[in-house]
């Protein structure tokens, strides 16, 4: 006797623990594969961009601290590179060294959220997660310091930082690398050669090189997928053309590459904070006597784009001569990434769609803006 | 290796060799393209193998009132360069421009999203529909007169 079969479509969020927001996908399954994918946005859409027509310059960094609300710092300074080429200004060295330095922390915290939610994902529930939030929760003491908030930092502006350091953060920063490096290495030998992630991420959802650069994937998904691109390098803004980091890149192109970049970027994050911490020398933060409201020549426009934890993200300003921008398109990484999904899931099974889908690290401040 | 990058008059004299009469302007920063054109002009620029354009960065769209104008953002991972190629497109009913969806497949959100939010319609995009807000939504948010 033959069983009747069909297909079947499945919601999986807005409300889901794991879709990392509030993310739809729908899912046609047949038994336990995939066979049609679709991913429904706009839950959280909030108009980011008309809204920064009508704020000034400056008043605009708070808008971007809820993008990516895990790493706020990388999207407050890509926000403030774009103004700056807008304006034609450029920070002193220290403030170019403070926004690195920023950024490296913010990427080790965004990346230990995207590995610690990872695991979970994969049914390790509570201990690796506990082990990436303890040291990402040293992070965010760092920036309270830095700035007086954790999480919606607005610390740069056009021209520099908002502030100097205070006295006590060098030392602090000293104990947190020391700790951390030893909490890292705990992290790798816990997770690195788990059996258990080994048979769950190996070769399963392989993105190629060439699909990955057709759907303008960036970031470590395209590190993982063999491709060397980073802005950091190719496009050097602030210190990093101070400093020296390798780019890791995957060769298999599956999940655990794309976990194991990201570990590695973790690596490469704290070399750069060591050489920022060596480098940095007294002076001034921002632009001495910068008006209070920035203003551009009428017509003038920038795309200013950084290597952000998730990819590239670009703010895109157009002026009009007036106190706010014309028009500021966000090309968000996490957007862009997700056109890759229906290739990754299409043809795996149930149990790898959300470990895959937790794989491109998504978040969706970013994606609905 | 750091990447160059394409001046617009340097992009219009390639363009004007291969495609004659497609090109509206250049200067140091961008070149405009004729809009019904964008479909041969992308993929000239996606295969021609000493542009190489394989990585489309961005697509957007800003309303200047009289006219809207769609901006790419191009990168070639190979030759390590990158450019912007802009379009200009009259009217404010029924604008329409031809999709380059089946180049880069990269441009599916972001067409999608500059119709949503800028009325902007990408003939030959698979799945013209609305991507941040719901169908049915009345207007188009970015554009200057939605109020």
């Amino acid at each position: 006797m033959t069983i009747r079969t069909e297909p079947m479509t499945v919601n999986v969020g807005p409300q889901h623990p794991s879709t990392h927001g509030v993310f739809r996908l729908r899912i046609t399954f047949d038994g336990e594969d995939i066979v049609e994918v679709e991913p429904v946005l706009g839950y959280l859409h909030r108009g980011s961009e008309k809204l920064a027509e009508e704020r000034n310059y400056v008043q605009v960094i708070t808008l971007t601290d809820r993008l990516d609300y895990t790493s706020s710092m990388i999207n407050n300074q890509a926000y403030c590179l774009a103004v700056e080429k807008l304006v034609g200004i450029e920070p002193p060295p220290r403030a170019k060294y403070l926004r690195t330095l920023a950024a490296e922390l913010q990427r080790i915290a965004s990346h230990l959220i995207a590995v610690g939610f990872f695991i979970q994902e994969m049914g390790a529930f509570g201990t690796p997660l506990m082990y990436t939030f303890r040291s990402r929760e040293r992070i965010l003491d760092l920036f309270e310091m830095l700035c007086g908030a954790r999480v919606t930092v607005s610390y740069m502006r056009p021209g520099g930082v908002f502030s100097d350091t205070p006295e006590d953060f060098w030392p602090a920063l000293d104990r947190f690398m020391t700790d951390f490096r030893d909490e890292f290495a705990d992290l790798e030998a816990l997770l690195m050669e788990n059996e258990i992630l080994l048979a769950r991420t190996k070769g399963v959802s392989p993105l190629e090189p060439d699909v990955a650069i057709n759907c303008s994937v960036s970031g470590p998904v395209l590190r993982a997928s063999g491709i060397d691109w980073d802005w950091r390098k190719k496009e050097p803004y602030d210190a990093y053309d101070l400093v020296d980091f390798d780019i890791p890149t995957g060769s298999n192109w599956d999940n655990y590459d794309r976990f194991w970049v990201r570990m590695q970027e973790i690596r490469q994050s704290m070399r750069i904070i060591e050489q920022c911490v060596d480098q940095i020398e007294p002076g001034l933060v921002r632009i001495p006597e910068l008006p209070l409201v920035l203003r551009a020549e009428p017509g003038a426009e920038a795309y200013g784009r950084v290597e952000a934890s998730k990819g590239e993200l670009g703010f895109y300003l157009v002026s009009d001569g007036g106190i706010s921008p014309y028009r500021c398109k966000i090309r968000s990484p996490s957007l862009i990434n997700l056109t890759i999904t229906e290739h990754l899931l299409v043809g795996w099974k149930l149990a790898d769609m959300i470990v895959s889908l937790g794989s491109i690290d998504i978040n969706m401040g970013e994606v609905d803006r | 290796m750091m990447i160059s990058r394409l001046t617009g008059n340097e992009l219009a004299d390639r363009l004007e060799e291969a495609l004659p009469n497609v090109v509206e302007g250049c200067d140091t920063s961008a070149i405009w393209v004729k809009p019904n054109h964008m479909v041969q002009v992308a993929h000239f620029l996606f295969s021609d193998p000493t542009l190489d354009f394989n990585y489309l960065n961005s697509i957007t769209a800003v309303d200047f009132i009289e006219f809207f104008e769609v901006v790419y953002h191009l990168t070639s991972l190979n030759k390590q360069h990158s450019a912007v190629v802009k379009t200009k497109l009259y009217g404010r009913e029924e604008v329409n421009l031809p999709s380059v969806y089946n180049i880069w497949k990269g441009a599916d959100f972001q067409e999608r999203e500059i119709w949503d939010l800028m009325g902007v319609k990408f003939d030959g995009h698979p799945n013209m529909k609305r991507i941040m807000l719901w169908e049915g939504f009345e207007g188009h948010p970015l554009r200057k007169d939605f109020l």
